[in-house]
Order: structure tokens, then sequence, then C-alpha cells
């Protein structure tokens, strides 16, 4: 009985770390499909391209992957600006996002992934930093630093965006973005330049979460697709636009994934986040805290 | 044309293809045959969801799936002939495919998108964990050497391609009559205005699970025959996203309006993988069709219908006889 709630009490802690990294990997989405109503399922190709660049700049000149993925942020940035630009000015300005839109994001994952594929193999690469093998014992607890610091990183970056996206002009143009374009229009702001702003945004944040993911596991160029599901499991649960109600989704997502790892085996894990979407779908389309 | 007529035609010229790939006595055309034949199949599944109704799925792969598991399955409890493992393959798919739709096809349609992906991922979780159909291990199906019909000796693969090509004059078949009847313009005003659509009474819902319905089915079909191709079934080369990203690339570079789209794209790009494959490699052709995707949703978004269409009528946006001008709501 006493291991059983250990047991349980370490998966809980370990499910709370998770769901702070799973915050941070679908914030982007939160910002391109749940704000903009941009269908982005190439969102997880940008993360692992992220763990690419942190790797190779972790790599080649020892720099924290963390940090590493920080700088690359402007670069990120254009990225997304540029894809936006793309899409607005092929599909989204013909009203033609639905169908060709979706096949056009899906065939950049798909890209992606194979570049990524063709230049570095399919082997597991990793990064070596001051934290990945310390961990921090409390009574039968343990918290290892290769967790808990992505886990913080992710809840600082979300929590800044979110008082971005509340107080600053810009952000609160966005917000107004996903409610009423013509309004915004008609205050005089473009939207296009704000959704370019905005996509811009949520590519960057997946370089810090590509960064936070080789920090946490292994990875190699296909491990995206696990979280395909994943994200849009979270973000939908979370109710689309709101992102308070996606930290807390991420965290139940993270702590479901974490017991069914503990108690059923991890090869189980990827049927959990499924399971949830298709339950939220079934019953509160809405989300947790959406409007 | 009527549909008999035009099954019969297809059949007579698929008739020919096999004739002449047998004159050449080369078993290598017709593992390479084999492959385009199923990816028409595929294509033209997507094709009625995709293209007629506007409904994008990415999960193929596991419906391509379902139906080759199905089959290792029937293999292991009681083998039965490849024309009712395609049915049941079929049947199987085809209740996945109603099952899912009725679960997310009263929301947007992007989430119905989203969900096919993410099935995609959980039947792969499903199939490593079932140890019944091998697990993650894999399952081995020993093909057949040759088969005896009347005294008449064919070796097992040339069996298999005549099977297959039977199922995409099929498919054909009914994606042309889809496209023709009521149901066909019913599709067709759910992906131009889904809410003009049901404001003017059309069934939308119904419609639209006839359309995941038809196209599982068509995609669980086209797996069926695949372990007895393959020899050596494992879940992530029956999951491979290679199929999922043909079925949605070759009707897109075919063009998505009618039944030759698909068509064409299949013949096209399975023709120029499989050669690619051989010449360069197989991580560089699944490249070439991705930037063939993208570059011709961008540049030719009504694929090569519409820019022969476009050629020799010098109207942008009619494909036929339809607008496909605005997508979606």
């Amino acid at each position: 009985m006493g291991i059983t709630a250990e047991l349980f009490i370490n998966a809980l802690i370990a499910g709370i770390l998770l769901g702070g990294f799973y915050a941070a990997v679908t914030v982007g989405i939160s910002i391109s499909f749940g704000i903009l109503d941009i269908v982005n399922i190439a969102h997880p190709a940008f993360i692992i391209l992220g763990s690419y660049i942190a790797y190779i700049m972790n790599v080649t000149f020892g720099i924290d992957p963390i940090v590493a993925s920080i700088v690359v942020l402007p670069a990120f940035y254009a990225l997304g600006a540029a894809v936006y630009e793309l899409y607005y000015q092929s599909f989204e300005k013909h009203g033609q996002e639905a169908l060709r839109g979706l096949a056009f994001f899906f065939g950049l994952l798909f890209i992606t992934e194979v570049l990524l594929i063709l230049v570095f193999g399919v082997d597991y690469r990793y990064v070596n930093s001051a934290y990945t093998d310390h961990t921090l014992h409390f009574d039968a607890f343990d918290i290892p630093l290769r967790m808990l610091i992505p886990c913080i990183v992710a809840l600082l970056m979300v929590g800044l965006l979110l008082i971005y996206l509340a107080r600053t002009f810009i952000g609160r143009a966005i917000m107004a973005v996903s409610q009423d374009q013509l309004a915004l229009q008609l205050m005089g702001v473009n939207p296009v330049s704000i959704k370019r702003i905005a996509f811009g945004i949520s590519i960057a944040s997946a370089s810090i979460a590509g960064a936070l993911l080789i920090v946490i596991q292994p990875v190699e160029p296909s491990v995206g697709r696990e979280y395909i599901g994943r994200i849009f499991a979270i973000c939908v649960l979370g109710g689309l636009q709101s992102l308070p109600g996606m930290v807390i989704a991420a965290m139940l997502l993270g702590i479901v994934e974490s017991i069914t790892a503990t108690f059923y085996g991890p090869s189980w894990a990827p049927a959990v986040s499924f399971g949830l979407l298709l339950l939220t779908l079934a019953f509160r389309p809405a989300g947790l805290l959406g409007r | 044309m009527r549909s008999p007529a035009f099954f019969l035609v297809s059949f007579a010229v698929g008739l020919v293809v096999f004739v002449l790939a047998r004159m050449l006595d080369n078993d290598y055309l017709f593992f390479a045959g084999y492959t385009v034949l199923q990816y028409i199949v595929l294509a033209t599944g997507w094709n009625i969801l995709g293209g007629y109704t506007g409904y994008v799925n990415f999960g193929s792969a596991a419906f391509f799936a379902l139906g080759a598991y199905s089959t290792v399955v029937l293999h292991k409890a009681f083998p039965m002939p490849i024309p009712v493992l395609m049915l049941v393959g079929g049947i199987v798919s085809g209740l996945v495919g109603f099952g899912m739709g009725y679960l997310t096809l009263r929301l947007r349609g992007a989430f119905f998108s989203i969900a096919t992906l993410a099935l995609a991922v959980v039947l792969q979780t499903l199939i490593v964990n079932w140890d019944f159909v091998g697990g993650s291990r894999g399952a081995y199906i020993i093909r057949p050497h040759h088969l005896e019909i009347f005294d008449y000796e064919i070796g097992y693969i040339q069996y298999l391609f005549f099977t297959m090509m039977v199922l995409a004059v099929l498919s054909l078949t009914v994606a042309r009559m889809v496209e023709r009847s009521r149901l066909g313009y019913g599709f067709a005003t759910i992906r131009d205005d889904e809410v003009a659509a049901e404001a003017c009474g059309v069934p939308t819902l119904k419609l639209k699970l006839i359309a995941t319905t038809l196209c599982g089915a068509l995609m669980g079909m086209a797996g069926a025959p695949f372990p007895y191709y393959i020899g050596y079934l494992q879940p992530s080369s029956a999951f491979g996203l290679e199929y999922a990203v043909n079925a949605i690339a070759m009707p897109m570079i075919g063009g998505a309006t009618s039944w030759v789209g698909p068509l064409i794209g299949a013949v096209l790009l399975g023709t120029l993988q499989q050669v690619a494959t051989v010449t360069i490699s197989s991580a560089v052709n699944l490249l070439i069709v991705g930037l063939l995707l993208t570059g011709f949703v961008i540049i030719a978004p009504n694929g090569i219908l519409g820019l022969f269409h476009k050629y020799f009528r010098g109207k942008t946006d009619f494909v036929g006889r339809r607008r496909i001008d605005r997508i979606g709501p």
C-alpha cells in the first residue's frame, strides 16, 4: 500500500512537470489555431526543428540548449512571419484555407521531417548541459532537474505571453483579431500584419519548446508526430483561446499520461491524448475554460 | 457513358495492361504496378471525402492499416480468399470511418482532420500493444508461390495485381457514379458552402457520414491484400506516413474535383516514386512528394486538371461543371 501511494505521488509529480512542458509545446498552437484560426498542423515539425538547432549549437559551441533557443528566437519569428505571408497570399486571401491550406501545412510537416531525416538520419540525438544528470531528492520523492527546469521555463514563457497578450497594444490587437477582424480594421489596424506578428510569435515559441524537448528526451525527426494529437487535444480541452485553460489542460494530460505510463506501461501513453480529445469533442467541444 | 459500361470499358483497359505485363514476363512490373493500383484506390477514397465534400482526412494510413490488420487477424483465425478479405477490411475501416465522422463532423471541419491525424497514432499504439497480431515485432504472412485457376498456373503476385486492378476499376466506377448522382451534388454543396446547404435542406450530417464511410471502406479494401503483398507486416510499415501524404498529394496534384484527378495523380506520382525509389533513395522520393504537394497547392490550386481546363478554355476556376472557387464556410 505504501509503495503504491509513493509510486502514485511520484507519478503525479512527474505528470505535473510533464504538463508544464506540454504547455510550452501547445502555446504556439493555442495562438495559431485557437486565436488566429490557422490550423497549423506543421507546428510539431517546427518544434523538432528547434530541437535540432539547439542540438547543433550545443554540440558545436557548447551553449546551453535553452539559451541557444532564446538566441535563435528572432530567426524563428522571421520564419513564422514568412510562412504566414506565403499562407496568406496563397490561401487565406482567396478563402481557400480549408482544403488547400490544410494540405499546405501537411506538406510542410512532411518536408521538414524528411529533410531532417536526410540531414541527420534517424538516430536519436541528445544534449549535454549542467543540469541533465542531477536529481533533487525529498524523502521518497525525486524531482529530476531535467524535468523541473523545462517546466519552469515553460511556465515562465506562457506567463510572459499571457501578460503580453493582455497588457500591450499589439497583444490586445491579436486577441481582437480573433473576435472581429472588421472592427479591428475600422480601428485603423491592419489585421493581416497583426496576424503575421502573432504567427511569428507562435513559431518562435516552437524554438524554446524544441529546446525543452531535447533536454527532456532524446529526439529523432519523427518524434514530432506523437505531439500532433497531444497539442491539439490540449488546445481543444483548454478551450481554444484561453491560455490559462490550456495550462490546466496540459497539466491534466501530463498527469493522466504519467499515471498511465506508471501503472500500465509507457507504450500506452500516446493513446491517452486521443481518448481525451475524442471525449472532449464529444461532450464539451467548448473546452474547460472556453467561452 | 453509363456506369456498367464505364466499368466494363475500364476493366477492359486494365485487362489489356495485365496481359501486356504478362507478355513482358517481369515480376517486378507486377510489384511496382500493384503499388500504383493501390494508390489509385487510396487516392480515389480520399477524394470522395476530400475533393467532393471538402473534408481533409489525414488518417489514410490508419484506415489502410486497419484493412491490413483485419487480414492478419483473419489469416491467423481462418484464412480466406483475397476478395473476401477485401470485403472484411472494407467493412471494418468503413465502420471506423463512420464512428470518427459521427464524433467529430458536427463541429468545424478542422476538428475532423485533427482527429483523423490522432486516430493514426492511437490505432498504432493499440496494434503495437496487441500481441495476437504480432505487436511491435510484426507478423509474418507466408504468401503462396502461385495459384492454380482451372489448371492454369498464375504467379501469386500476378493474382494480387489482378485483384487490386479490379478494386481500382471498381473504386473509379463508384467515384464517377457518386460524382454524377444526387449524392455527389449534395457533397458539392457541403464543400462550397455548408451553412447555405444546411439552410436549403440538404441533410449535411447524413451526407458527410456517407462520405466518411465510403472513404474509410475504400482505404480499408486497399489495405486488405497488403500483408500478402509485403509478406511481413509491422506497425511502422502499415501506418507509414507515406500513405497519408500520398493519399492527399495524388488527388491534389491530379485535380480534386473529378474522378480523373486521383487517377492522373496516382499514376504519375506512383510511377515517379517507383522510379525514384530505384534510382535515388526512398527518403528523397518522399521529399519529392512533399515538395510537389506544397508546390501544386500554391501554384496550381486545381491540379493538373485545372491547368488543363485553364489552357483549353481560358477559365481559371472551372473544372468540369463545378465552381471550386470557395471551399468551406
